[in-house]
């Protein structure tokens, strides 16, 4: 069981209040971009044992997105934060970097 | 016109708390920017009481207003002034970008009565229920079993809980069975 808090509203919930949306930080191909950017884009999605980055919606409650950061073997959630970043704040990072050295998730270590 | 009638009729049940569906209140789903000063105003104006802060919930009576998200209030009024305070609030807002619309006949609400409110809540809802961790001024987006469901408290005894109309049977039955004499836990007491 995963614990969140959402960033938007504070809550910390358990995960069922929470609907899990797939991987975050992902960069949108659509028109315009060529069949293995999009080929890419909508299937080679990561699915590590470890450190992974995740989008997240208080589904029950305050409705919002976020996105969140946890640990797919531990079930460790490292730290959760807003959905309007390109990348994870230095924080959570240096938080990951303490807990699993040498870290790596796509272009993000 | 038609008479309006709340979802469950005022249905009423006596287990270790009292459970009830309570009668017509006006409601007003407000979504903006809580932040700027024309819509703290027009909101204080309309529901009488100061703009709640993060998961707060003022309320007096049956008017007050609770803050549902970053960017949305429920706003509870009488329901017969509803549409007189759409309008205020309209007026007060003009040019401003938001949105308010009357969701009083689109939803049910629920009061709990008794010592052990906090433990029917925590029966059905994955919210720490106990008295440091929620309390009255506080209001709490959840589910309530399958369904959506907010509440608040308005004294440490009693729980006020809205839920969508269409799921009210639903709701009430599931505070019902939730309230079973015998079925107290002592969690809290």
């Amino acid at each position: 069981m995963l614990i969140l808090t959402c960033p938007c509203c504070g809550v910390a919930g358990e995960e069922t209040e929470f609907a899990a949306g797939g991987e975050a930080h992902l960069k949108r191909f659509g028109p315009g971009s060529d069949d293995d950017q999009f080929h890419d884009y909508l299937f080679m999605k990561e699915n590590p044992k470890g450190v992974h980055l995740e989008r997240w919606r208080h589904a029950n409650g305050c409705g919002k997105w976020f996105l969140a950061a946890r640990n797919t073997v531990t079930m460790e959630v490292y730290g959760t934060y807003a959905a309007q970043t390109y990348e994870p704040p230095k924080e959570i990072k240096d938080k990951i970097s303490a807990k699993v050295p040498g870290w790596s998730w796509r272009e993000f270590s | 016109m038609s008479d309006a009638v709340s979802p469950l009729n005022g249905a009423k049940y006596e287990g270790f708390v009292t459970v009830k569906a309570m009668g017509l209140q006006g409601m007003i789903t407000f979504r903006g920017d809580l932040s700027a000063a024309k819509v703290k105003k027009a909101v204080k104006t309309v529901a009488g009481t100061d703009m709640p802060g993060q998961r707060e919930c003022h309320m007096s009576g049956d008017t007050g207003v609770a803050w549902m998200s970053p960017d949305e209030l429920l706003i509870f009024v009488p329901y017969a002034d509803v549409d007189a305070k759409l309008d205020e609030l309209h007026k007060a807002l003009e040019g401003q970008h938001f949105l308010a619309v009357n969701v009083s006949d689109a939803r049910a609400m629920f009061h709990l009565e008794g010592n052990g409110a906090r433990e029917v809540i925590a029966k059905l809802s994955p919210v720490d229920m106990s008295p440091n961790a929620f309390g009255p001024g506080e209001i709490r987006r959840t589910r309530l079993a399958q369904i959506p469901a907010a509440f608040w408290m308005p004294d440490t005894t009693s729980v006020q809980i809205v839920c969508f109309r269409s799921v009210a049977e639903y709701g009430f039955n599931l505070l019902k069975t939730a309230a079973e004499p015998g079925s107290e836990v002592g969690m809290f007491a």
